[in-house]
């Protein structure tokens, strides 16, 4: 511990040392630099002057002051250049300290002592009495701090692991190498589909490209066999390839499988890995019909258990900070907008909570659109309109209407300011002509019921933030008509919240340490390549926060699922997409799909799929489904008791817990996620 | 067990032959000057022996004028005084013989006369012959400014910095300065097309030495102003030097800066057609602009060919040195680049004594000769050494045991080509928050051996064949020598682990090798010393102290036995396991010596410095052999293709440069990489060559097709002149990104399987 205390501002005490550090930095600074612009950096004489004063030394006269300051910087510039030859003898591209130590071993100085090598010092700056000083700060440490802080964990050995780089050529899509197809380069490939890969980019200059655009390693070995293609003075855009390996239709079947099956904790790995594993680039397509296609049959069949599934899965695949998935929304966004809007989403709409599988694919849309809306595709106006001409409609069934005011609601407040609370009248006299009327059908009024609860529950905050704060019943009354009494004890409750939110967030927050990335010691593979394990699960480094979050009290009653009665598609129409895909290769599979035009398919497939939904007006009471899914569901949104939900907070600023809180269907609380270890199969 | 050093006994430093061509008689090595930290008292610990140096009980220095020749201190300041007296009087016979008889070095009178400069100054290649013993890192042993070349004027032997400098005196105006440079880079861009890019080589190094002369004269303001004002129109290449200029201001400064030591006791070379040449002393003449000339003169030589002048873009792929390009008759001696031929061995031809073998787990191996046609191996090849050029040790029962296997592996190798890339396996070093600065791997793939910057050597097996060292003498006493497995009874199983740490070193380790027969390992570090470490015992057998400052790379010879080393004292020394001191010392490049290769004929070393060159030295009798010039950033990596004909560098630049050794020719660049190119290797039969780099990739280029379509005329061998196509694209044959793993390492198994490794970086 000889970390002893220092006096917070040390602005040339030891000279000796800050100064040639100091500089030090500089130096290096400039030596990285890559213009041929080269000046002649000189340490200001006025430093030399505070120096030599800290060292007890007044009066140094000028000229002495300036040739110390030209010969110091002379020398700083020499250690410096040694050292970086020590940075690049020791393969690293950051300089240490170590390496000024070495450099000045070599000039046979002796090293500075007591410096070690930290990611960033920053520099402070101070000036007084027409001085200005530069120095780096040096916290007081209190000796007993140290000593009471328990030990910090030991740092973990070297270890060699080894992982196939390529196989015959080809890059296997595995977590050790970085993914195929990066990110940024999706995008680019979206959005900017002509500016990608220029020609001849790659060829130019390596000496200036920063040639990361060379990274498209994968198409190689294809390019290869044609060519015809590659003598060819244009080089064609570039190709994405749609093909298979047998390892990923294996990995597919796998995932299909298990993501709308009956075992929950299956389900749960398979969400995992497609959240988090970096190779599903190539069966992004794939994923993306399997879910729109399951999403229109399972709608026709009322299959509530299937579309919770799908949409889990749409959830996944945007938690996968692998993909872009922009080129797929013309196939998500009308399933997820069905599962919004639909007039009926199971078979008994009086029992089943549909709702919640409305509000979450609402949460769902209004992830896209903050993700994906630009100015060219309007994606959020696009949506925004569509829910709101179905809400205004007179003859929208209430399911619908739910989901429109859900799909509007999430999308911020500024949605909610300006379309929703100037409707909130007409809407309070339409809830109000239900439920205080003559009965018309237990379903209409269940469905009035919980529009009342969604409006009270997204409006209050709202309203708590726009309205000062006197809150007078008579006052909403006459703002909000017949909504108005409940609006106010709702803004009375949600001021009183946020309150004690602001109240939370002052206290300091527990951070939470990841462990270490892969700490595995492993075999070389010896002998002749052999496939790897596609069906990777994460490693440990990508224990979610969910384990986190899953603690909270949910029910987990009925572990084993019922016999299950709704259609199993993985393999009806799972197989029946891949063979629609498969065989189309990319080609025709990119025609087929953008021949739809993006902007009519949303609301397109969505009304055909709205007729023939039939509304069985089944009468029944409010119970908690424990029916098709797979682990039931506590009645959180039931009606009968709206307030004991846990509070919707703000859309996006917690959009995990919350949705966790939400929707117990993620799996029984307390999922074991140590379970990550187990394979698939 | 055949030492090198038997026939030439003596410590051989031969001048560079790109230096200034002493015509003198050799003075004879003698020792260092007083107390050098160095050999004497190394001898203890190194005379501590290997165990592979047989009866020979550390014998004393290979040089017959051994430390106890020297005369005591008294009589040699004697000495000194008249050998300089004589030399000042200019009378150089005497001077000869009295030196000779005293066994006193030029350089030893130098550096008694003057303080002692900056360290690494020594070696500089101005052709003194700087007696190996008496290389101690700290005297500065400084070469003679070169006379006239070919002038025929004896070359001053003073090598004084305040001498060196003093060549500056005779100055102009430094008002004039920058019209003189003016004026000529006036000329220059009027000049016709053709004789443009040739003269414009002129600018660079006349640049240096105006303001070098304007520093020493103590024009401060003046130089800082000429500096300013054409810095700019230098090529980006020499950025790095004109940065250690930049920050040079004063006279003061210039004592031991060894940047312009260099500039100043080596002539830039710059090749030029006769008519440019030509032109341009006309155009001196003419303006009577003295001040160029004698810069041109003096600090310059010109090699001037006849012929059509050169253009820009085969002028950009040669220089970039620190010293302007290799003269042409530098590259003239013949090279015996062919392979060895392999001695017979009876191949068992059954498979399943094959098997037994595999696994028995006793493979031995040797380096891969056998590369090519198999045929070759019967008939000697005609560019190869004679068999016993050079003296290599005899083979032991384990290494044809070794060389079996090696054939037999041979026989599974995957062909590869651009239709069939190699797998590549890549071994990454987690938690490497040491800092991983070397990396190797044995030759049949079974060890991997990494340098760390916090002074370890950790060595894996990565076969389930896990570590074990040899039992205490106490238990081997015990053993029953005559049992068949008595390999297997002296191991420790106790010992056993996959990973075994070597803890020695007091600085971090910059380089490490496997000995062929993998019984011994070598690993060089900062802290200036070789160590020799047996893989039996896992200890230190031997500490080789020689460079007095860090060593930056060591590797063992293909045949064992012999190893080289190269570090910041500008030297590589070449040592033999079993002597103390080294056998050769190749001085003559004028940077760092920053990375050292063996050819697989284990005739020739291959060096790449900082100075931005590659040389080959001829083991035999340690002359420069090749000068490669062509890089424009310090040297990190070099590989010899199996069949010996080629060298592959790799520098900071990020291109990898191909090189003919057999005709002294450029012959292939490849563009790709982004950042520094730390490792090269041909694939075992030479189709494809694997570099890694810095900037997280490795890539595969076509080597099959670089080397077909070379254009060997007898004009282009002649001159020199080479034209390289433009695009390297279609030579690439795949690109492989890790993930934030700067790639170190490169290696193929007997198998051709590609295996890397490097540490993992988290940004």
């Amino acid at each position: 511990l000889s970390s002893s205390p220092c006096p917070a501002p040390c602005p040339g005490a030891p000279s000796s040392s800050t100064g040639p550090r100091g500089a030090g930095g500089s130096g290096t600074g400039m030596a990285e630099e890559k213009k041929l612009k080269l000046s002649h950096t000189l340490l200001p004489a006025e430093s030399m002057k505070v120096m030599a004063e800290a060292m007890g030394i007044a009066q140094v006269p000028e000229e002495t002051s300036q040739l110390l300051a030209d010969e110091v910087s002379y020398r700083i510039k020499e250690i410096a250049q040694d050292a970086l030859k020590f940075m690049h003898m020791g393969k690293r591209r950051k300089l240490t300290t170590g390496d000024v130590d070495y450099a000045l071993k070599l000039k046979n100085v002796e090293p500075l002592y007591g410096f070690h090598a930290q990611e960033f010092i920053p520099f402070r700056y101070a000036s007084g009495g027409g001085r200005e000083l530069y120095f780096y700060e040096e916290k007081e440490v209190d000796l007993s701090d140290i000593i009471n802080t328990p030990l910090p964990r030991v740092p973990l050995d070297v270890c060699l692991k080894a992982h196939w780089l390529s196989i015959e050529g080809t890059q296997p899509a595995i977590p050790e190498n970085p993914p195929p197809a990066p990110k940024e380069q999706q995008k680019a490939e979206a959005t900017e589909p002509l500016k990608s890969t220029k020609p001849g980019q790659e060829e130019n200059g390596p000496l200036k490209g920063q040639g990361q655009s060379a990274a498209a390693p994968d198409g190689k070995g294809k390019e290869k066999k044609a060519p015809v293609l590659e003598g060819a003075p244009l080089k064609l855009k570039p190709r994405s390839i749609h093909e298979l390996s047998v390892e990923q239709q294996l990995y597919y079947k796998e995932i299909t499988e298990a993501c709308v099956g009956s075992c929950e904790a299956k389900r749960a790995e398979a969400l995992q890995s497609i959240a988090t594993d970096p190779g599903l680039y190539q069966m992004l397509p794939r994923f993306s019909t399997f879910i729109s296609e399951g999403v229109r049959v399972n709608v026709v069949q009322n299959n509530l258990a299937l579309l919770i599934y799908l949409m889990r899965m749409v959830k996944a695949l945007m938690d996968n900070p692998t993909l872009y998935l922009e080129k797929y929304l013309h196939e998500l966004i009308p399933a997820v907008m069905t599962c919004i809007v639909s007039r009926q989403l199971c078979l008994r709409p009086d029992v089943d909570n549909h709702w919640a599988l409305r509000d979450f694919a609402a949460r769902l849309i209004a992830q896209i659109c903050k993700n994906f809306s630009t100015t060219t595709n309007n994606i959020q106006s696009r949506i925004t309109k569509t829910f709101t001409k179905s809400w205004v409609d007179e003859k929208t069934p209430w399911t619908t209407r739910y989901g429109s005011i859900a799909g509007l609601a999430e999308l911020g407040h500024d949605v909610i300011k300006t379309l929703i609370l100037p409707r909130l009248q007409v809407e309070g006299e339409r809830v109000r002509g239900i439920v205080e009327g003559p009965v018309v059908s237990n379903i209409d009024k269940i469905g009035a019921d919980h529009v009342q609860s969604l409006l009270l529950k997204h409006c209050a905050p709202v309203l708590a933030k726009i309205r000062p704060p006197p809150d007078n019943q008579d006052s909403y009354k006459a703002d909000y008509g017949s909504l108005g009494s409940l609006l106010c004890t709702h803004v009375v409750k949600a001021r009183a919240q946020a309150a004690m939110q602001a109240q939370q967030v002052n206290r300091t927050t527990l951070t939470i340490t990841q462990p270490r990335p892969t700490l595995t010691l492993s075999q070389a593979p010896q002998g002749p390549p052999r496939a790897p394990s596609i069906i990777k699960v994460p490693s440990s480094i990508t224990l979610p926060v969910q384990t986190l979050v899953s603690g909270r009290p949910s029910t987990p009653t009925q572990p084993s699922p019922p016999p299950t009665k709704y259609i199993v598609m993985s393999s009806a129409s799972g197989s029946s997409a891949s063979q629609q895909v498969g065989g189309g290769r990319d080609g025709t599979f990119s025609l087929q799909r953008s021949g739809q035009p993006r902007p009519c398919a949303t609301p397109a497939s969505i009304s055909p799929l709205r007729s023939p939904a039939l509304t069985p007006p089944g009468a029944g009471m409010l119970l908690p489904l424990a029916g098709a899914l797979g682990s039931p569901l506590p009645s959180l949104h039931c009606p009968s008791a709206p307030t004991s939900s846990p509070p919707d907070p703000p859309l996006g600023a917690v959009w995990g817990p919350a949705y966790q809180a939400q929707l117990p269907w993620e799996g029984p609380g307390g999922l074991p996620h140590t379970a990550l270890g187990g394979r698939l199969a | 067990m055949a030492a090198l050093p038997e026939e030439p006994a003596e410590v051989v430093v031969k001048p560079d032959p790109d230096g200034g061509v002493p015509p003198q008689p050799q003075p004879p090595p003698a020792p260092p000057p007083a107390a050098p930290p160095t050999t004497a008292p190394a001898e203890g610990e190194a005379a501590a022996g290997a165990p592979g140096s047989g009866g020979e009980a550390a014998p004393p220095k290979p040089a017959p004028p051994g430390p106890a020749a020297s005369p005591a201190p008294t009589d040699r300041q004697t000495l000194l005084a008249v050998l300089q007296f004589l030399r000042r009087n200019n009378l150089h016979e005497s001077e000869d013989i009295l030196r000779r008889e005293a066994r006193l070095l030029g350089e030893e009178v130098a550096a008694a006369a003057l303080s002692p400069a900056g360290p690494g100054a020594q070696g500089t290649p101005g052709g003194v012959a700087a007696g190996a013993s008496a290389a101690p890192g700290g005297a500065a042993v400084v070469a003679p400014p070169p006379g006239k070349v070919g002038g025929g004027v004896p070359v001053e032997d003073q090598p004084d910095v305040s001498a060196v400098l003093s060549a500056y005196k005779q100055q102009g105006d430094p008002a004039l300065y920058e019209e003189y440079y003016s004026g000529l880079k006036h000329f220059i861009e009027c000049a016709l097309d053709c004789h443009r890019a040739e003269l414009s080589q002129l600018f660079y190094p006349l640049f240096v030495h105006m303001y070098l002369e304007l520093v020493y004269n103590q024009h401060e303001n003046e130089a800082k102003s000429f500096f300013e004002k054409f810095h700019g129109d230098q090529e980006c290449y020499y950025q790095d030097d004109l940065r250690v200029l930049s920050s040079l201001t004063k006279k003061e400064h210039m004592k031991g800066n060894e940047t312009m030591l260099d500039f100043r006791t080596s002539k830039f070379v710059l090749r030029i057609s006769r008519d440019s040449y030509q032109l341009l002393k006309r155009h001196l003449q003419e303006k009577q602009n003295n001040q160029i000339w004698n810069i041109v003169q003096e600090h310059l030589y010109i090699d001037i060919f006849d012929g059509m002048p050169r253009s820009k873009q085969q002028i950009d792929a040669m220089v970039g040195s620190l010293a302007g390009e290799a003269k042409r008759e530098a590259n003239k001696a013949k090279v015996f680049f062919g392979l060895l031929k392999e001695p017979e061995i009876e191949v068992p031809l059954d498979d399943e004594d094959e098997e037994g073998e595999n696994e028995e787990g006793k493979p031995k191996k040797k380096k891969p000769k056998r590369e090519s046609m198999g045929s070759k191996s019967k008939k000697q090849d005609p560019n190869a050494p004679p068999q016993t050029r050079i003296p290599l040790p005899e083979l032991k029962d384990s290494d044809k045991l070794d060389k079996i296997m090696n054939m037999k592996e041979a026989t599974k190798r995957v062909r590869l080509g651009p239709e069939c890339l190699p797998s590549i396996c890549f071994y990454t070093f987690l938690n490497a928050y040491q800092g991983l600065t070397a990396v190797d791997v044995t030759d049949d793939s079974s060890m991997i051996v990494g340098g760390f910057a916090d002074s370890t050597v950790r060595v894996w097996s990565v076969t389930p064949k896990k570590l074990r060292s040899v039992k205490s003498a106490a238990d081997l006493s015990l053993i029953d020598k005559e049992s068949d497995d008595v390999l297997e009874r002296i191991m420790d199983e106790k010992t056993a682990s996959e990973l075994k740490i070597l803890y020695g070193h007091s600085g971090p380790v910059y380089g490490t090798s496997f000995s062929p027969d993998r019984n011994y390992l070598l690993s060089c570090s900062e802290d200036g010393t070789v160590r020799l470490w047996s893989l039996q015992t896992f200890t230190c057998l031997v500490g080789y102290k020689g460079h007095n400052y860090p060593v930056w790379d060591t590797q063992f010879s293909p045949y064992g036995y012999y190893f080289v080393s190269g570090g910041h004292d500008r030297v590589a020394r070449l040592w033999a396991t079993d002597h103390y001191q080294p056998l050769r010392i190749f001085a003559g490049h004028l940077a760092d010596v920053t990375c050292t290769r063996f050819h697989p004929n284990s005739n020739y070393i291959a060096t790449g410095s900082a100075d931005r060159t590659v040389r080959l030295w001829d083991v035999l009798n340690g002359n420069c052999v090749r000068i490669f010039t062509g890089h424009k950033g310090p040297i990190h990596s070099l590989a010899f293709s199996p069949n010996g004909r080629f060298l592959a560098t790799g520098a900071t630049d990020g291109r990898v440069l191909l090189w003919d050794i057999g005709h002294g020719l450029m012959v292939g660049e490849l563009k790709g990489h982004t950042d520094t190119v730390y490792a090269l290797r041909f694939s075992r039969d030479g189709e494809i060559l694997a570099s890694g780099s810095m900037d997280n990739t490795v890539r595969l280029w076509d080597a099959v097709k670089v080397f077909e379509d070379l254009e060997t005329d007898d004009f282009t061998t002649a001159t020199g002149h080479i034209n390289l196509p433009e695009n390297s694209q279609d030579l690439l044959l795949g690109t492989y990104m890790t993930k934030s793993t700067p790639v170190i390492h490169l290696h193929f198994t007997r198998r051709n399987l590609l295996l890397a490794s490097g540490a993992y970086s988290p940004q």
